[in-house]
């Protein structure tokens, strides 16, 4: 917290933590607890999300369904780009873990650029779906699939806003202690979100099709 | 600089190269067993389904073990509670939705099956 009142904090951080950490009890492992709750509190949002799309599966009402609208090939894409993000982000945490701030950054931009594609993708293949007519109003089964897999987008799209953000704050500090702790919340996200999207892949796009 | 990040966080010990590798090939060939599944359709649309379903859960095991570095110690074992809790609460919320709501379908009469649900905006 006072370390940003020293003019250069490379050699004061490591003093400074182990302080901190005896003092509170594992300052920043608590803040990583806490995180790791708001992300299993947010798969119970995505809980609900999936249980509202399985129980509206069958409810086309006259509008095109899975068969129809799901393309496996560039869902394929898709989950190869995401899951080679999750190695991407682990990359980075390695780098993390040897102090090598450029390579910190290098994997991080990497990542960001795969969740872009990702979404970009998406972007893509929804707005497919709505050039046929496939809009969320057409039926509940399509409000339900837009919802769920619109909101996992949305949290890439800010996860790519925080590995952002994340590059911003290592420029200006390097590998302070708050951005490390920092940096293992952005991973933790990241790779949950990947985790959300083997649910998606198989039971929006593989089980529908099917 | 390695002291610290193991004060950082508890189970720091466990990010290496060979954890994320191993468990980025494991996750790559269960997604293209899934997908070679549904795809290729070497089987009835039933044995895929469970086939499909059962790679999906073992790949969220691996990647929560290998991404997200869940082990028995992490946090005292919080971590892993967490998880469990939040395991069991999502098998409530959606195996007790799909089981009452099916349930419903099923017992309603023919004809006012399809009509009355899919007329839902």
């Amino acid at each position: 917290m006072s370390a940003s009142t020293h003019p250069e904090g490379v050699a004061t951080p490591p003093v400074f933590y182990q302080v901190e950490g005896e003092g509170h009890g594992h300052a920043g492992g608590g803040t990583l607890l806490g995180f790791w709750i708001y992300l299993m509190s947010d798969a119970l949002i995505f809980a609900t999300l999936f249980a509202t799309y399985g129980v509206l599966s069958r409810n086309f009402a006259g509008a095109p369904g899975p068969h129809e609208l799901f393309d496996l090939r560039v869902v394929a894409v898709n989950t190869a780009i995401l899951l080679v993000s999750a190695l991407t982000c682990g990359l980075s945490m390695i780098a993390l873990q040897g102090g090598k701030v450029r390579a910190v950054r290098l994997w991080l931009v990497v990542t960001a650029l795969l969740g872009i594609a990702f979404v970009g993708i998406e972007l893509y293949e929804f707005g497919h779906m709505v050039a046929e007519g496939a809009t969320p109003r057409r039926s509940a089964y399509l409000s339900a699939f837009f919802t769920l897999v619109g909101t996992h987008g949305l949290h890439v799209t800010f996860g790519v806003l925080w590995i952002a953000v994340m590059l911003l704050q290592l420029g200006q500090r390097g590998l302070h202690p708050d951005n490390r702790r920092r940096l293992l919340c952005l991973s933790m996200f990241w790779h949950f979100l990947d985790v959300i999207w083997i649910g998606v892949f198989t039971f929006v796009y593989l089980l529908g099709v099917l | 600089m390695s002291d610290h990040v193991h004060e950082d966080s508890g189970d720091a010990a466990h990010f290496t190269l060979r954890t994320y590798l191993t468990g980025f090939l494991v996750s790559a060939l269960l997604t293209l067993a899934a997908f070679w599944a549904v795809m290729a359709r070497p089987f009835s649309a039933r044995v895929a389904a469970v086939l499909v379903v059962t790679l999906a859960i073992a790949q969220i095991l691996v990647q929560t073990r290998a991404f997200l570095h869940v082990n028995a110690r992490a946090q005292g074992g919080w971590i892993l509670v967490a998880y469990v809790f939040t395991a069991v609460l999502l098998l409530i919320a959606i195996g007790g939705s799909l089981w009452i709501m099916f349930h419903l379908n099923t017992n309603m009469m023919p004809g006012m099956m399809s009509d009355p649900m899919s007329q839902a905006p």
